[in-house]
């Protein structure tokens, strides 16, 4: 197989996978925490509808994914206030949509089983430019954000009540966090694919939550993990020719098992 | 008398089937302490909601060192039931906790600074535990916690303190020690608001009452004012009605 930076799209991919790695714990610590991971998993459905539209209308399907999982997460919040304490109902709901939709626009489309296929389980490797220029730009939003925002974030995630009572505008930043997520998961389903994003918010988090003590290392180890985790998972899946976003997945799920069990050892 | 803190005027809130708050007046002025006694479901929780905002009152008026709540937050320090509810789970330090408090001062963006972290120290120190800065909070035990949640409140200086049953499913030796801690913060100049089971307890360290029973009724009285039958009569929780 060779030098596998002989490639350019080897390049683009490893250079769009740093960056993802590095917003999506950046969302996916207060998504986890504030339990809210599910909110990851219906904005990735529904931006696979959003794909199939893109396709559809003759758009790039990453500009369909991110503006209809803006449109779940906004759904979602909208639908949380009607459902009370079965708020979750949400959730599960604005996922549904968003599978049902990609289910039948991609009967429109012509190739649309591989079209779509393709963003259900990543390809990575087929990232154009334009996709990258838009992945940069959008991960430096998130990353942008949720560092002015660190305190902010830290605050609500932790006592949302306490939050407000200290002036916090708890409601807005909520909001922000959502529309983040949204862009977050759109980006990166063209790289782990639609279906694994969530884990890509969820499984760095939880691994560094079995490791670090506080909310900044819990952070920076999120960080580092994904960052080991997607580019390990580039290497193994060019070198053993397996799909790079199932890899990335199952790498990242090893960590967090092998971290767990020297974890309990000590 | 001068220096007054809080105002509180003809304050009447219910929920949709019931009556909570009834003409509620009182003031406090500055180091007065406020009990709030009653049995649950009076309105003593409903009454700070309400001080802090968290509750709009159907009628009635509050005044916070002389102005509206908006204009006094970073004056309003708050201490919940939280060793309670709180996500033993959550990875974050006691440092971490406390130093959230300061965004009162600090304002949306601007970052921490080396000021900001002695300010935290102070506030764990004046609750004893500024040894645990860097420990998980989730490993501290029930009193501990609470500790740090009143560190919390006290680290953006507050002059006016309400406290929701702070004492709440803590053990007994927690519980004489934060009491210390709150009458030591009162003798020092703060006003402080506190609901507490522990009757007792708040009648030692309050210097003004509000009792609240049932049907919405409620009285405002200096504990001076108390006579030692009415003391008795509380302590032994039975309804009390209004002297005279």
């Amino acid at each position: 197989m060779g030098n596998i930076f002989a490639h350019a799209f080897m390049i683009r991919a490893f250079a769009a996978a740093a960056l993802i790695a590095v917003s999506a714990p950046c969302i996916g610590l207060p998504i986890v925490l504030k339990r809210f991971s599910a909110i990851g998993d219906a904005a990735s459905h529904s931006a696979l509808g959003g794909i199939a539209f893109g396709l559809l209308i003759g758009i790039n399907p990453l500009v369909g994914a991110v503006l209809f999982s803006i449109a779940a997460v906004l759904g979602i919040e909208g639908l949380r206030k009607k459902f009370g304490a079965y708020s979750e109902i949400a959730t599960v709901v604005v996922m549904s949509t968003g599978i049902g939709l990609t289910a039948v626009l991609s009967g429109f489309i012509k190739n649309g089983a591989a079209n779509i296929n393709s963003f259900m389980f990543g390809s990575i490797v087929a990232i154009s430019d334009f996709e990258l220029i838009m992945t940069v730009a959008l991960s430096a939003l998130v990353v942008i954000v949720t560092t002015l925002l660190y305190k902010e974030i830290y605050a609500l995630t932790f006592d949302e009540e306490a939050a407000a009572l200290c002036g916090i505008p708890v409601k807005a930043i909520n909001f922000l966090l959502m529309l983040l997520t949204a862009i977050t998961v759109s980006v990166a389903s063209r790289i782990v694919g639609a279906l694994m994003i969530s884990s890509l918010l969820v499984i760095p988090t939880a691994t560094a939550m079995l490791v670090a003590k506080s909310y900044k290392k819990t952070l920076i180890f999120s960080i580092i993990f994904a960052e080991l985790f997607t580019l390990i998972g580039l290497f193994v899946s060019y070198y053993l020719n397996l799909r790079p976003g199932g890899t990335i997945v199952l790498i990242g799920a090893i960590a967090l098992v092998v971290t767990a069990f020297l974890k309990r050892k000590s | 008398m001068s220096d007054e803190i809080i105002r509180v005027e003809n304050l009447t809130f219910e929920y949709p089937d019931t009556a909570v708050l009834k003409d509620v007046s009182f003031t406090l002025h500055r180091g007065d302490f406020l009990g709030i006694i009653g049995a649950n479901g009076t309105g003593k929780s409903t009454l700070i909601k309400i001080i802090l905002g968290l509750l709009k009152p159907d009628s009635g008026k509050i005044r916070l060192f002389g102005g509206e709540l908006s204009r006094a937050r970073s004056r309003v320090g708050y201490v919940s039931q939280k060793a309670n509810s709180f996500n033993a789970g959550f990875p974050t330090t006691v440092g971490e906790v406390v130093r959230a408090n300061l965004f009162s001062k600090k304002g949306l963006f601007r970052r921490y600074t080396k000021a900001d972290d002695a300010r935290v120290l102070e506030a764990l120190e004046l609750v004893g535990m500024s040894e645990y800065k860097n420990k998980p909070i989730g490993a501290l035990s029930g009193g501990q916690q609470q500790r740090v949640f009143i560190a919390r409140a006290l680290a953006a200086e507050p002059e006016l303190l309400l406290m929701d049953e702070p004492t709440v499913g803590i053990d007994a030796a927690s519980v004489s020690e934060i009491m210390e801690i709150i009458k030591r913060l009162n003798s020092d100049g703060m006003t402080i608001i506190m609901t507490n089971h522990d009757t007792p307890a708040l009648l030692d360290a309050a210097n003004k009452l509000l009792i609240f029973c049932e049907h919405g009724y409620e009285e405002f009285v200096n504990k001076a004012d108390l006579s030692f039958e009415r003391i008795a009569d509380i302590l032994a929780g039975k309804r009390v009605h209004r002297h005279g």
